[in-house]
């Protein structure tokens, strides 16, 4: 199996899985709107493949069965607090070829409603305890997954201690005195 | 017929043979065991909201206590992350002093590793002991060079943060010369011992088309069949200018892990036999000098640099927004997600079994909290 240049997953998506590619962020031109940001960060274009939320099983199969990307390697989660999304990086190798990693990422809103992308768990062994700790740290819920519980912070606890809207210097948790 | 009925059993976090404060929740018929739940977040220390406060540099003494057990792994990974992401060259030299100090660290944690997992079966300190008595040869090096023994805060970016002098060279000349036949004792005494053969043969066993599916790395995955090792599959620092081979195992059991490691010792020794061989005519000091490491602002983007630890593939996911903090900063930890087989690998095996395997994956808390 060949390695894929960078930018060749996107052709490579439009002729297989047209379904899959996320055709807002295909450029500049028709991101969507977004609130003002202090010129921090832009809208990340890039030559990777940005997947629907929903389509990102097939899109994992279609990786890992026909262009031999077989090892999962990491799931991060990026909180654009500014731009009101939120970002699954997924990282693929092809462990026969070697090489460089492929990287598939999905943008989903912030909300409760909007933050739910479907767990690669059930037939993608590797991402269990990976989505548990996006769950836990980010609030992402993941239909499908066999066991979506917390796995850093306790049970009990409310709020995702890793986005960037919750707060830092103390929470109904922390006993500061003189309060 | 006798009426039984399963057993919940809790390896609590504080117990001799976690590896550090981790808790099984262990379901057992019998002595056989039906299921295994892990807790975690016993040591978690949230290490990633801090590397967004702290600024490049002074996010680097906290990735040393990551992986507490190979701290010049860690700063070499967040190095990488970091001149990847700001672009900065590193000289050849200090590639080399930092492939001297992976190497020695993979000979330190496999020898330690081997020593804790047997003392895990019961050869209770005398192979622990083993195992660390290498470890303090290593260790006394590093405190040459970095001024600490474990925490030791070497690598800056461009480089490291001292340079290494003759002293240096010839102490650890000297210990090499010990190691070949350190290498052979530890072999003919354990390999062929009737005790580690009843309790690591055919234990444990993780299939070969399982291991890349659950994401493992590491000797698990080599001892499980698979021969992806990163330093030749994505060499980094200098690795493609040494000739070295990558033991690969067949059964995937606790055995075959145990012999991963010794071998990984014995061309960790290679490796480094070829650096002091090919470093007098390394060009360049031990750090680029044109880096301000203290105000780095590297410009928007994004970077990801893995190196292979002695425990599987750890990286570094580093998002910059211009300013000195990271945007984001995820560690791909290797202890944590190759604990993602620990169920499977423990179903139907005896529960003092659990343990055993539990050693032979080598985990280190500190990186699977975080």
């Amino acid at each position: 199996m060949a390695l894929l240049l960078k930018g060749e997953l996107r052709s490579k998506l439009q002729a297989e899985l047209p379904a899959a590619l996320d055709v807002r962020w295909a450029n500049q031109a028709t991101a969507p709107e977004t609130a003002e940001h202090a010129g921090a960060l832009p809208v990340l274009i890039e030559d990777d493949a940005v997947v629907h939320a929903a389509q990102i099983v097939p899109v994992a199969h279609f990786l890992r069965d026909t262009l031999g990307y077989d090892y999962l390697s990491n799931i991060t989660v990026v909180d654009y607090l500014a731009f009101s999304i939120m970002e699954l990086v997924y990282q693929f190798y092809n462990t026969t070829a070697g090489g460089a990693d492929v990287r598939v990422r999905v943008r989903i809103g912030r909300t409760p409603e909007a933050c739910i992308v479907p767990s690669l768990s059930p037939t993608w062994p590797g991402a269990n305890l990976q989505e548990r700790e996006a769950y836990d740290m980010y609030g992402v819920v993941f239909p499908g997954h066999p066991n979506l519980a917390r796995v850093y912070m306790w049970d009990e606890f409310k709020g995702f201690p890793m986005r960037k809207d919750f707060p830092k210097t103390g929470d109904k948790y922390t006993h500061v005195t003189g309060e | 017929m006798l009426k039984t009925e399963e057993l919940r059993i809790n390896i609590g976090p504080q117990h001799p043979s976690t590896h550090g404060v981790f808790r099984m929740l262990v379901t057992v018929d019998g002595e056989t065991l039906v299921d295994l739940k892990p807790v975690f977040g016993y040591l978690h220390r949230n290490h990633e909201q801090l590397g967004e406060v702290n600024s490049y540099l002074q996010n680097m003494p906290f990735t040393d206590r990551l992986d507490y057990f190979n701290s010049m792994i860690n700063n070499h990974a967040y190095a990488r992350s970091v001149e990847m992401l700001a672009g900065i060259e590193v000289p050849e030299r200090a590639q080399y002093i930092r492939v001297i100090m992976d190497e020695l660290s993979r000979i330190l944690n496999h020898a330690t590793a081997l020593g804790f997992m047997l003392g895990d079966m019961g050869a209770w300190q005398t192979a622990l002991l083993w195992g660390l008595r290498e470890r303090e040869k290593i260790l006394d090096l590093f405190e040459y060079v970095s001024g600490a023994r474990m925490m030791c805060n070497y690598a800056r970016f461009g480089g490291v943060a001292r340079d290494i002098d003759d002293y240096f060279i010839t102490e650890t000349r000297k210990l090499m010369d010990g190691l070949p036949h350190y290498f052979d004792d530890f072999e003919g005494l354990l390999t062929n011992s009737e005790i580690l053969l009843a309790r690591a043969r055919n234990i444990g066993v993780l299939p070969k088309d399982l291991a890349l599916s659950y994401s493992v790395t590491g000797p698990v995955l080599r001892a499980s069949g698979v021969p992806y090792d990163i330093r030749r599959a994505e060499p980094y620092a200098v690795y493609d200018r040494f000739d070295f081979d990558i033991p690969v195992g067949t059964v995937g059991d606790v055995y075959d892990r145990f012999l991963v490691r010794i071998a990984e010792m014995r061309q960790a020794y290679r490796i480094l036999e070829q650096a002091f061989q090919q470093l007098p005519e390394a060009s360049g000091g031990h750090i680029n000098p044109k880096v301000k490491q203290q105000s780095l602002k590297p410009p928007i983007g994004e970077a990801y640099a893995r190196v292979e630890s002695p425990k599987g593939e750890l990286g570094f996911y580093l998002v910059s927004d211009g300013t000195g903090n990271a945007y984001r900063y995820k560690v791909r930890a290797p202890s944590f997600i190759n604990l993602t087989a620990l169920a499977d690998m423990c179903k139907g095996y005896k529960l003092a079994d659990a343990m055993v395997i539990l050693g032979s994956i080598d985990i280190v808390m500190g990186e699977v909290d975080r």
